[in-house]
């Protein structure tokens, strides 16, 4: 599939280019294999590429003197498939435990969706979601993917604290919120996995391009595991897939 | 080792940032006035990556538990070595427990101060900048001890000649680039942007800067997209947030302006009530 993209110069030191304005998982395919080129191409400089649904922002560490001959070096570079590396997503199995204790607006979701709880758990786990990127808050992963019957607007006032590691729906989204923090989006569940490390560099171990899957635990199991973690004796299971 | 008496309204470390995290969803932080703390920095002969202190709107007060020499600039908040005034923006030689203390707030909105080779706090993810969810504190508390080299003040030779400009304190023209979504804005609002007066409201941090008055739109929300410090976004109910150096990776609003490198470093050192035009770089 191509795209056809639009580049744009931002400030004194960065480039945007975006894709269309949709949330697709070839285009995102698309999106980070040039962001691999970009970043190949400036591993010897002090480049930033982030991405999110349908753009990239490349920052440069120092200001661009010429923005039309760079958007043209970043054009040949996008057309050239041959600095394209697919690097390979991992499978992220994360354990979640919907008990009522971390659930607290399951209850009431199942209300206004009319569905059991356990449908919810059910929907929610069996799914594949793809990391689309990271923002809002470090370590804060942008998933697709939710079943559309589990959509739910977002609350009307944000609840001022979300407990860390807490797994919430809004909107079409669903995600786990890494720090304590204000959040508006229907909390179902609880993760005892840190999902953000600032000691540890890179600090998140998923990445934009990977895939997580929820795995539903005991009260019991998640006490385990935050025993573990405690003693570092957890791992994050993954398995690497081939794209 | 620097010893905080007390910690002043809101003190922090901050250095260049936390470049090339973004992907993980960390803000770059660092000084919210970059001109004033390079100049802080360049007047003792540091580096510009030393990491400084930023001070704002209320100074602490500092006891030097070894020699070095320090430089002050930015707002002007009346600093004072052992109760007697000093200069900014001069080379200022601390010997062993001389205590440094800040007046009432004259000009600006955030002083820094740096030390000889910098601040020696811990580097967390490349940085020293201090940010909530990162670094153990977001801001600096009273009886902290913050760790710097000794320096032989007899090794200091002329005095620094660099001349500062003050200009950051004085202007109130923020220079924009048009942001990604500023050609959807009707062009009465384009128009209504680049020409009334904004006032800086009192919801103003080291993340964001709300502007005043509202500017009603019907801009549409976007879908989540790349943002950076000094991304101006209006909401749909007309807020104007500008974002500042906390500000997070990425964000849902309509990015209608974005401030230059400059600009950023103006509104950093405006309060609450303050006005500023915005102008469209050509």
């Amino acid at each position: 599939m191509e795209f056809k993209l639009q580049y744009s110069q931002l400030n004194e030191y960065s480039i945007l280019i975006e894709w269309p304005v949709i949330i697709d998982e070839k285009m995102l395919k698309n999106i980070l294999n040039f962001k691999n080129a970009i970043h190949k191409k400036y591993s010897k400089q002090k480049v930033e590429v982030i991405n999110t649904y349908n753009s990239i922002l490349i920052i440069y560490d120092f200001n661009i003197n010429d923005a039309t001959s760079e958007f043209e070096m970043l054009k040949s570079l996008f057309l050239d498939k041959t600095n394209y590396s697919e690097s390979k997503p991992h499978i992220w199995e994360v354990p979640v435990c919907y008990d009522d204790e971390f659930g607290v607006d399951l209850e009431h979701f199942s209300n206004l969706k009319k569905l059991s709880i356990s449908e919810i758990i059910q929907l929610h786990s069996e799914a594949i979601y793809t990391v689309y990127f990271i923002g809002f808050l470090p370590g804060f992963l942008y998933l697709g993917g939710l079943n559309s019957n589990l959509f739910l607007d977002r609350k009307t006032a944000p609840k001022l604290n979300v407990k860390e590691g807490s797994v919430a729906i809004g909107g079409q989204q669903t995600g786990i919120y890494p720090q304590d923090s204000p959040g508006g989006w229907h909390i179902i569940g609880n993760s005892p996995i840190k999902l953000f490390n600032s000691n540890q560099n890179p600090p998140c171990n998923i990445k934009a391009g990977d895939k997580v899957k929820f795995v539903p635990i005991s009260n019991t199991g998640y006490k385990h595991i935050q025993l573990d973690i405690m003693q570092s004796e957890y791992q994050l299971k993954s398995i690497k897939i081939d794209a | 080792m620097l010893k905080v008496l007390k910690s002043g309204f809101y003190t922090s470390i901050q250095d260049k940032g936390r470049f090339g995290q973004r992907n993980y969803g960390v803000p770059v932080s660092g000084v919210m006035d970059s001109y004033s703390s390079q100049f802080a920095n360049a007047i003792i002969g540091n580096s510009k990556e030393a990491a400084v202190i930023e001070i704002t709107m209320t100074g602490p007060s500092l006891q030097f538990l070894k020699p070095t020499i320090i430089a002050i600039s930015g707002a002007n908040i009346q600093p004072q070595l052992n109760n007697v005034d000093v200069e900014m923006n001069l080379c200022i030689s601390i010997k062993a427990n001389d205590i440094l203390s800040f007046g009432r707030l004259k000009t600006g909105f955030r002083a820094y101060l740096a030390v000889k080779d910098g601040f020696q706090s811990p580097l967390v993810l490349g940085s020293r900048s201090m940010y909530k969810a990162i670094t153990i504190d977001n801001r600096i508390q009273g009886g902290d001890i913050i760790e710097y080299e000794s320096y032989d003040v007899n090794n200091q030779s002329a005095n620094a000649t660099i001349k500062c400009i003050n200009e950051i304190i004085e202007l109130s023209t923020l220079e924009v680039y048009k942001g990604p979504e500023f050609n959807k804005l009707a062009d009465d609002k384009q128009k209504q942007l680049l020409e009334i007066t904004f006032k800086v409201s009192k919801l103003n941090s080291r993340m964001a800067y709300q502007l005043e008055p509202i500017i009603e739109n019907n801009l549409e929300q976007i879908l989540t997209a790349p943002v950076l410090p000094g991304t101006l976004q209006l909401t749909p109910s007309g807020q104007l947030i500008v974002l500042m150096r906390d500000c997070q990776t990425t964000g849902g609003y309509p990015r209608v302006l974005q401030l230059t490198e400059k600009s950023i470093n103006i509104l950093s050192q405006k309060t609450t009530g303050s006005n500023l035009k915005i102008r469209l770089k050509v």
